[in-house]
């Protein structure tokens, strides 16, 4: 009933509302995928570097890995946006939250990117007294 | 039955700070907050204020705190309270005087979402004809009242006060989804913004506070996604 009515803009608030449901979504089963493989299937006491390695020397658990970084962090972030937009009403404490927010966001993102992209399987002595 | 009525009250012109007054009085099981509110004033304590206009659960005027939650007091009985029931003004407005609010920027936000129909097409010869299911698409919402109860229930709300609030929300879902009218987009357009529908977080205490049983935060949702959908 609005084809051909004039159309609001949307802007940003549309946009991290929209984004929160997808992003929730396909949480709900990276999370649980992740949850399962790491600590049912595997348990902490076999997951050492070798299998982290052996892990990430397939691309697709590195996608894997680098998709739930990217929306969790995002999901996360944009609520503790919501948070402060609620509760923190000094103008002083807003611009200082909000900027910590933005510059831990930001270095987390990128160190965690960074390592999924660029991380190396020592070849050859895979299964040696690495840490 | 004899009922412990404890109201706070508060008189700008003479209290530094609101204080609770504790009445006794002699009602009947199947009475209403309303009549005992009434016992108040007419029997105890004349200076007692609050607002009440059709006594019936329509007009709207005596939403307030009820044993914590938000109510019509003429819709609540007695006996379904028991002893002491408690009252207050509704949260987030500021009060005039003991149970009465200053609703003034609650309409403004009404107000501002042009809660009337909008169409400048030539009326057919007849009425504008509207189909049952389209009449259906809207129905929940022409149910509300402007008692104020959903927005003084909402945290959101509470945190911020400049926030539209899921009445003036409801009352532009009325007319959005309404097939003869034409103004939906420019509703949509002041309602997608930070302090608009995007300040509603979900959280349900509307749909628990509203005395008429509109699915408040489904109404909200529903502009949510017309949002979406009209294009950003």
């Amino acid at each position: 009933m609005y084809a051909g009515r004039e159309r609001p803009t949307g802007g940003f608030e549309l946009f991290a509302w929209f984004f929160m449901r997808i992003s929730g979504l396909v949480l709900i089963i990276l999370v649980l995928g992740h949850l399962a493989i790491m600590h049912v299937i595997h348990t902490v006491d076999e997951i050492d570097f070798d299998f982290v390695a052996r892990r990430w020397g397939s691309p697709f658990w590195r996608t894997y890995d680098l998709v739930m970084l990217w929306l969790a962090l995002l999901h996360g972030l944009n609520g503790l946006r919501m948070a402060i937009d609620d509760y923190v009403h000094r103008r002083g404490w807003r611009v200082v939250s909000l900027a910590a927010l933005a510059v831990i966001g930001f270095v987390l993102l990128a160190m965690g990117t960074q390592i999924i992209l660029t991380f190396e399987a020592p070849t050859g002595q895979m299964a040696s007294g690495l840490p | 039955m004899r009922v412990l009525m404890k109201i706070k009250r508060f008189n700008p012109e003479r209290d530094r700070a609101p204080y609770w007054a504790e009445y006794e009085v002699e009602v009947e099981p199947v009475d209403r907050v309303l009549d005992a509110l009434e016992y108040v004033k007419w029997h105890l304590d004349g200076t007692l204020t609050f607002r009440r206009s059709c006594a019936h659960g329509i007009c709207g005027s005596d939403a307030m705190l009820i044993n914590g939650r938000n109510r019509l007091a003429c819709k609540v009985l007695v006996k379904d309270l028991g002893s002491p029931i408690t009252v207050e003004p509704l949260r987030g407005f500021p009060v005039v005087k003991d149970l009465v609010v200053d609703m003034e920027g609650f309409f403004a936000k009404y107000r501002a979402v042009k809660p009337y129909l909008i169409n400048d097409e030539l009326p057919p010869e007849t009425e504008r004809r509207q189909s049952p299911e389209e009449r259906a698409r809207f129905d929940d919402t022409t149910k509300c009242i402007l008692c104020g109860a959903c927005t003084t229930a909402c945290p959101s709300f509470w945190a911020n006060g400049a926030y539209i609030g899921p009445a003036a929300i409801v009352n532009a879902h009325r007319f959005i989804f309404d097939s003869r009218d034409r103004g939906a987009a420019e509703r949509l357009a002041i309602l997608n913004t930070r302090l608009g529908v995007w300040r509603c977080r979900t959280i349900f205490n509307c749909v628990e506070a509203c005395p008429r049983g509109i699915d408040v935060t489904r109404a909200i949702a529903e502009v949510k996604r017309a949002l979406l959908f009209s294009g950003t």
